[in-house]
């Protein structure tokens, strides 16, 4: 049986791991690749990296850290952030990166997602979506949730799906922070509408919401960060009871 | 040490600091002369098996790969090279293996890439599964498959349908897993092709 996935997320910027609460306030937690292996060694089947880096130098500092993950950490991993042109894939792609993850530059510019597909394989490219309800739809968000755009939630998600995105990584900014659970009912719509794997993002604080968003929404993969940095929840306690209620994991 | 058949289809940064944290030796392998420098080789790949084949044609190695007789490991599409046609392209691979590499038809139960953590069970003795045991989840990222085949399947795996994730026939094995991404189990048999 294929598992479903745990994805501890580490926001980076130059160099060192932050979590944002709602994405505004940003608290050190540590370095990307000791935490990386830490969480490789507890069973953490994925890892995700968002660079929040903000200089010119920033592709050079992606390239960088993809390449110490890469060298030291044996499962397989995301990069996201300011991925912009083809050139940024080809380098991360080169530096050891399994998957990168697009948000922003795909919908300015939604072509880039046919190019990169074409150019390294659907399975190679991630789309982020960042999601909040406005006026009772579900309305893409920009610049972590701050700037609304024009699309609904679930169209730009099936564009994306059709454009070649391998894998959708969706974030319920409605969610995000908060710790009162996944967005559960809107994820399941987008599972069962979709044909790619859908990665959970967004509002776990407790094990029972991990139970739940796999339970109600059937999604592949649920992703968090503060509750694994700040160690409320254990990697290995969580899929001994995801277990318990049946749901598919793999333990170390 | 190991040759690793370079022809620029996808990264093999992994894959080579996979074996540098093993301490297995290795070395590129960019003509023809380089085959007799290494005692086994490893034909990587990753993205689409027709434009893989068509690059590996053009550094013209194929027959040479096709008349090897030391221990070959085809990972993910290199594996798929090994078949004798992909739908992915319509495309005539190395035709080492008598099987063909199929598109798994997807849906909004089994979504397609098969993307994670599945269970491989071997299904003939061989030391390259050796200290892994049966069930073991190895880490898949594929869209094509390679059909099941009692003479050639080295160990399955089921999503959607049963398929090879692993292949054998005489020195040449492939996998569909990468085990330079699957924790230890990959490295365990990363470690495993060394001494074959």
């Amino acid at each position: 049986m294929l598992s479903k996935r745990i994805i501890p997320c580490l926001d980076v910027k130059d160099g060192r791991t932050v979590k944002g609460v709602n994405f505004v306030d940003l608290r050190d937690a540590g370095d990307p690749v000791e935490l990386a292996w830490n969480y490789s060694r507890q069973g953490a089947d994925e890892l995700v990296f968002l660079d929040i880096t903000a200089t010119v130098e920033r592709r050079k500092t992606m390239v960088d850290l993809v390449k110490s993950v890469a060298r030291q950490i044996n499962i397989p991993f995301t990069i996201g952030g300011g991925i912009n042109e083809i050139a940024d894939a080809d380098a991360l792609l080169n530096a050891g990166a399994d998957k990168i993850s697009i948000n922003s530059a795909a919908v300015r510019n939604p072509a880039l997602i046919d190019e990169l597909a074409k150019a390294f394989g659907v399975q190679f490219v991630v789309i982020a979506v960042d999601t909040r309800s406005m006026n009772g739809k579900n309305i893409v968000h920009l610049n972590g949730g701050r700037v609304p755009t024009e699309k609904e939630t679930m169209d730009w998600i099936l564009e994306a799906e059709t454009r070649g995105a391998g894998e959708i990584l969706l974030t319920s900014m409605d969610h995000d922070g908060t710790k009162a659970g996944f967005d559960n009912v809107f994820l399941k719509q987008v599972n069962d509408a979709v044909n790619i794997p859908v990665i959970a993002s967004g509002g776990a604080g407790n094990v029972q919401h991990f139970i739940d968003v796999f339970e109600q929404s059937n999604v592949d993969a649920a992703l968090a960060a503060s509750v694994f940095h700040y160690g409320e929840i254990l990697i290995p306690d969580l899929k001994k009871i995801l277990k318990q209620h049946k749901i598919e994991v793999r333990e170390v | 040490m190991i040759g690793i058949i370079t022809y620029g289809a996808g990264n093999i940064f992994s894959l080579t600091a996979a074996l540098g944290r093993l301490g297995i030796p290795y070395g590129m392998i960019n003509k023809e002369e380089d085959f007799e420098l290494y005692d086994r080789y490893i034909i990587p790949g990753v993205g689409h098996a027709g434009t893989a084949m068509a690059k590996l044609e053009h550094t013209g190695l194929v027959p040479k790969i096709k008349a090897l007789k030391k221990p070959t490991l085809g990972i993910c599409v290199g594996m798929q090279l090994l078949t004798a046609h992909s739908e992915e392209g319509d495309a005539k691979m190395l035709d080492i293996f008598p099987v063909r590499t199929l598109k798994f038809d997807g849906n909004t139960e089994f979504k397609v890439p098969h993307t994670g953590w599945n269970q491989v069970f071997p299904e003939m003795e061989n030391p390259l599964f050796e200290n892994i045991p049966a069930g073991s989840h190895f880490y898949f990222v594929h869209s094509y498959f390679i059909e099941y085949n009692k003479a050639y399947t080295l160990a399955s795996t089921t999503y959607i349908n049963q398929f090879s994730a692993s292949i054998w026939r005489d020195n040449f094995y492939g996998v569909q897993f990468h085990p330079e991404k699957s924790g230890t189990y990959g490295e365990t048999l990363l470690m495993n092709f060394s001494k074959l």
